[in-house]
Formats: C-alpha cells, structure tokens, sequence
C-alpha cells in the first residue's frame, strides 16, 4: 500500500479498573482522509481517542502518530506531537474564563513567538474560516451550541495541525449546522490536505464525509474499511448500524 | 360466619375480587401498579392462614398487568418461598404471558450479590484508601505544583500573561474587606472578654500584650487562612473540577498546555504574595479591635496603646506569621487543586469536590497551625 499512514494502533487494550473497555484494538488511519469511529454507545470510542491523545496512560499496545511512536515522548517530544494535532471536543471545550478570540490565540500565543497583532490576523481568518468572526469578543457562555462547536474547531485548528481529532461534533446539531460543519471537514481535508479522525454516530455526514470506517464492538475492531466495504459489509452489527438507510428507502417508498 | 367468607376471596378497595378456591388464586380484571401494595399485602395474609404449601395463580381472566403486577406476583412467590409455600402461575392471555416473560425479573437474579462489608474491613480499606490514594496523590500533585512553581519562575515564556495579576485580585484584593472586617470584630472580643479579669487585678495594661500577642502570632493568621480557605480554596476547586468535567482540562493538554502549569501555578503565586498581606492587615485591624476595647473598657488611650505594644511586639513574631502565610497559601491552594484534579465525572461532582476542599483545607490549616505553634512557641 502506497498511503501514508498517520496513525497506527496494535493491540490496544485498555480498562478502568476492573472493567475492561478496550481488549485488543488495532486499526489505521491513512493521510488526507477522513477516518470514522464507529461503535454503540459506551463501546470505548471516546477511551479510544483519549489512549491515542495520550490523555490516558497506556499499559498495553502500540500507537503510533506519523510514524513516532507515540507513547514514549518526553515532555518536548509530546509538546512538539501536540503542536501537530488539532482536537475537537464534544461540547467545544473552549476555556470558559476567555472570550473566543482569545481562546482560538491561546495555542498561538503560549507556543509560538508570533507578533500579537499577527496572532489576531490568524484569529481572524480561522474565526472567518467557520463563519464565526462576529463572536470575536464573545464568552462562550454566550454562543449557542452550533456557535460553540464551530469556535471550538476554529480553536482546534489554530496551529495548522496536519491532523485533527473530533469525538462527536455532529451531537446535537441540527442537520442544517451539521452539513455546513461536514462540508468545513471536507474543505479542510481536501484544501489544507488534513487527516481526519472522527467518532461519530450521524450516518448522513458519515456518507458525506468518510473515507475509511473503523467499528468497534466489544472491545475490539470488527470491521475496518473503506466506506464502499462497509456499506456492503455483513458483520452483524455494521449492517445494523447502516440498515437505517434501508428504513429511509422503505419510508420513501411507503 | 362472616370469618368464612372473607377468607375465601381478596377483595380489593376498588372493589376488584379475586377469588380464592381450594388453594387457587383466579385473578381478573387488572393488576395494575395503584393495587400493587394492597393486592400484595392481602395476598400475603390470606395464603399464610393456609396450611398446605401449594398454591396456584390462575391468570386466566386477567385482563391487563403491567411491570409492577409482574413484579409483585414474583415477590409474593418470594415471599412465600420464604415461608415454606410453593406458589405456580398458569394460564393467562397472549399478552399477558409476554408480559410475564418481559418484565419477569428472576432475570437479574443472576447478579452476583453485593459483598457485604464488615466494619473493620471498611475502616480498614479506608485507612488503606487514604494513605494509597488520597495521600500518595496528595503529595504527587503537591511535587508537580512546586515543580512547576519553581521551574516557571525563571521561565516568563510559560507563563499565561495577566493571570497572575488577575488571581492576585480574585484570591488577594477582593478578600481585603473581609479580612479587615473579622479581625477587628476579632480583637474586639478577643479584648472585651479578657478585660473583666484584667481590670479584677488591676492589670489592664496587660490588654495589650494579650491582643498583640494574640493577634500576631496566633489569630490573625489563622482567620486570614480560614477565610481564605473558605473564599478560595472552593473557586479553585469549584474552577477546576468543572473544567476537567467539561473537557477543558483535556483540551488544554492537548494544546500541549500543562494545566497545572496553566491554571494552579499563577493561583499558588498569587495566593503566596497576597497572603502576607493580608495578615498584616488582619494584625493591624484585630490590634484595632483590641484597642477600641481597651480604650472604652480599660481606659487605656491610643498613646498607651501604642507605646506598650512597641514594647511587647516581637520580631520573631513576624516570622513566624510569614512562614504560617507560606504554609497556609499552599495548602489551600493544594487541596483546593487536588480535589479540583480529583472529581468524578457530572455536575454534582463538582458540589462534592468543592464541599471536600473547604472542610480539609481548613482542617489541613488549623492542624498545620497546631504544629507551626509548637515549632515556634
Ligand atoms: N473515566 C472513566 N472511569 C471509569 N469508567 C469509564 C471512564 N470513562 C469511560 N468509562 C467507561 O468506559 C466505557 C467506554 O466509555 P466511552 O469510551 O466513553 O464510550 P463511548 O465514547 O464509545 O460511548 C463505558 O462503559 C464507560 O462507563
Ligand atoms: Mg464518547
């Protein structure tokens, strides 16, 4: 295969105390495409996508980020791989004690030696990358949840990062916000040349967007694939997870 | 007479029957949840007047049951079980036997039970958890804090511009008031409550030496440490266990950003710097206090006041109140943080940690206080 990979996982295993969530987990995700976490509620996406972050510590398995072995950085190293992935949080996560603007110059601010009013044209142009320019001078606690998600990817992709990480930004957006928010993903992956990894439920911007499809059940992988193969795919619960396609056909129909 | 025929049938307050004929139950109509409790205890009493220990439900007739109905036969069969009786259902509708199966709950009998807990165990695990847990992380954030304290000091690029001056104001300045306020009322009473005594032996000069003394090396410190305890520890905890339950702190790791650094380091600066301060104002205000007192109650003027307490104030009362600002700041500002750090995921957890970091940095400070006292005495 000629793609790049940007992330490997091998044999991840992963739990909270007793309760194992992760058992054995292996699956890559390739540059400049869009890669989908799929899984039940509470299957371990979320445990997932933390081990890779390195916001948990990781006892078993392998990760690797652009090919560096992603679990034995020293502070520098982890500083200089964070630099180069952008995350996105559930419910934005912006710093409530700052207003957008200021939160979107954080990563700009603290690591690198830009000229302040430099750091404000880059604000501008993210905030106007997601149409969010306006709320410049606003506290998060004063947008609304599609306004939050949107500064929150504005924030998250502040440093130009080669990669970005997204656990469900499409919960609780109406499905106006979530096309514009799926078609941003696109331009950002096809202008800016990014890779994506994303756990999401929302089978419309899965079809826009995925290129590659992880599922996880129990603990580990069952399917990993293209979109086209998962489509067609009949591991039981990939095919039930996309059967709400086929209910969207009968209900035409009907 | 009338003895038989009650025994006979259950007879409900709404005026459902359900007869009982030579050890069968029929139900009908409903057994819906608003009979359950009644339905149930009747039951109960009327199959235990019985002597043999097989009885049958007849559900035949029954129309309609919903979970608690389900639920309840299965607990008189329990119940009953436990008596010795042995209690069967049979018949009943299409819809009444899936219902039986849905909401039958044997099905979560298989749980393991609960271990039962004795109470040495529980201390014991207690004592255990504490000293693993609580005090091994306790001193592990406490390491990193002054890490990155010390580290950060000589670093200006780390460090986030305006906050410390911010946190000072938050932690500092807006506890001027306060202090000032409870410190007089302090040394006031401090004073009124001893002059009585000193005026019986004619001793009332002493009011001075007691408040200064007082005040320095004892009560000012230690209200401003209360107080700050109370006022700070719980924002900073309040402050960081919502941001760990709304991702933020996640998010900041992931900018490559030290949340300790970030956020606990500029409140332990500024709480190192105003703390001193504010003892000072607290003396200046509790000696105050003390004088006001001794001038209405004693009649000692301000002059006499103030030339006896440059005789009785003690250099190495200073001192002491400065190292006791150091300690105290950084143990409200540790537990404020641990239990910030340490909340478990949701919203109330955020009360829990908040409630926890008042009540132990106040124990942490009046027991840090008791053994500063001795050092210094
Ligand atoms: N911090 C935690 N402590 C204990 N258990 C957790 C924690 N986070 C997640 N879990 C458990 O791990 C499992 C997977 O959670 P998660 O990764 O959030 O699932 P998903 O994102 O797929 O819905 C769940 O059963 C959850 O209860
Ligand atoms: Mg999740």
């Amino acid at each position: 295969m000629d793609k790049e990979k940007v992330i490997e996982v091998r044999n991840l295993a992963a739990s909270f105390g007793d309760t194992v969530v992760l058992s054995d987990v292996s699956f890559s995700a390739y540059k400049g495409e869009v890669t989908i976490i799929l899984g039940s509620s509470g299957s371990g996406k979320s445990t997932l996508l933390k081990h890779i972050l390195g916001l948990y510590e990781t006892e078993k398995g392998e990760i690797r980020i652009f090919g560096e072995d992603a679990l034995g950085l020293d502070e520098d190293q982890q500083l200089h791989m964070y630099m180069r992935m952008g995350v996105f949080y559930q419910n934005g996560a912006l710093l409530n004690s700052m207003t957008v603007g200021e939160n979107v110059a954080l990563p700009l601010k603290q690591h690198t030696s830009l000229p302040d009013d430099l750091v404000d044209d880059i604000v501008n142009i993210k905030l106007g990358l997601v149409n969010l320019e306006y709320a410049i001078n606003k506290f998060p606690s004063e947008l609304s949840g599609g306004m939050l998600k949107r500064a929150a990817l504005a924030r998250a992709i502040a440093l130009d990062p080669p990669i970005l990480f997204f656990d469900e930004p499409g919960a609780g957006l109406d499905p106006i916000s979530l096309e514009s928010l799926d078609r941003l993903i696109i331009d950002l992956k096809e202008q800016l040349g990014m890779s994506i990894v994303m756990v999401t439920h929302e089978v419309p911007s899965i079809l826009r967007i995925a290129n590659r499809i992880i599922y996880l059940d129990k603990g580990s992988v069952v399917f990993e694939g293209t979109l086209k193969e998962a489509l067609k795919c009949d591991v039981e619960s990939v095919r039930q997870f996309f059967s709400l396609l086929d209910d969207v056909d009968k209900a035409k129909q009907a | 007479m009338k003895k038989k025929s009650v025994s006979s049938d259950i007879i409900l307050k709404n005026g459902t029957k359900y007869r009982l004929d030579n050890q069968t139950l029929f139900l009908s109509g409903e057994l819906m949840l608003p009979v359950v409790p009644e339905f149930i205890r009747k039951v109960l009493k009327r199959i235990k007047l019985q002597k043999s220990g097989d009885f049958v439900v007849n559900l035949d007739q029954l129309d309609n049951i919903d979970s608690a109905g389900v639920t309840s036969l299965f607990y008189v069969k329990r119940k009953l079980g436990d008596a010795g009786f042995r209690l069967r259902m049979e018949g009943g509708n299409e819809t009444i036997v899936k219902k039986l199966e849905l909401f039958k709950p044997e099905k979560f009998d298989e749980l393991p039970p609960e271990a039962k807990i004795g109470f040495f165990e529980l201390v014991g695990t207690g004592v255990y958890d504490f000293f693993t847990s609580y005090f091994y992380g306790f001193i592990q954030l406490a390491a990193n804090i002054f890490y990155f304290a010390v580290a950060d000091l000589f670093r200006k690029k780390v460090r986030r511009k305006g906050e410390f001056a911010n946190q000072a104001v938050l932690i500092g300045v807006n506890a001027v008031l306060i202090v000032v306020f409870m410190s007089f009322v302090i040394g006031l009473v401090l004073a009124l409550q001893s002059a009585q005594q000193l005026r019986n032996f004619g001793a009332n000069i002493f009011i001075v030496d007691l408040v200064v003394i007082g005040m320095m090396s004892q009560m000012a410190p230690l209200i401003t440490a209360i107080l700050i305890a109370g006022r700070s520890g719980s924002s900073i905890a309040a402050e960081i266990a919502t941001m760990k339950v709304t991702s933020e702190l996640d998010a900041l790791k992931t900018m490559g950003l030290e949340p300790i650094r970030f956020v606990v380091v500029p409140k332990l600066y500024a709480s190192l710097l105003t703390m001193p301060f504010l003892i000072v104002l607290a003396n200046v205000s509790g000696i105050a206090g003390g004088g006001v007192a001794a001038y209405f109650y004693l009649d000692i003027t301000p002059e006499i006041f103030i030339n006896r307490m440059g005789d009785v104030m003690r250099n190495k009362d200073l001192i002491t109140a400065f190292v006791k600002s150091q300690v105290y700041a950084s143990l409200i500002v540790l537990t404020g943080s641990f239990y910030g750090f340490r909340v478990v995921r949701g919203a109330e957890g955020v009360g829990i940690s908040t409630t926890s970091a008042v009540v132990v940095g106040i124990s942490l400070v009046i027991v840090a206080d008791s053994i500063l006292g001795l050092l210094f005495y």
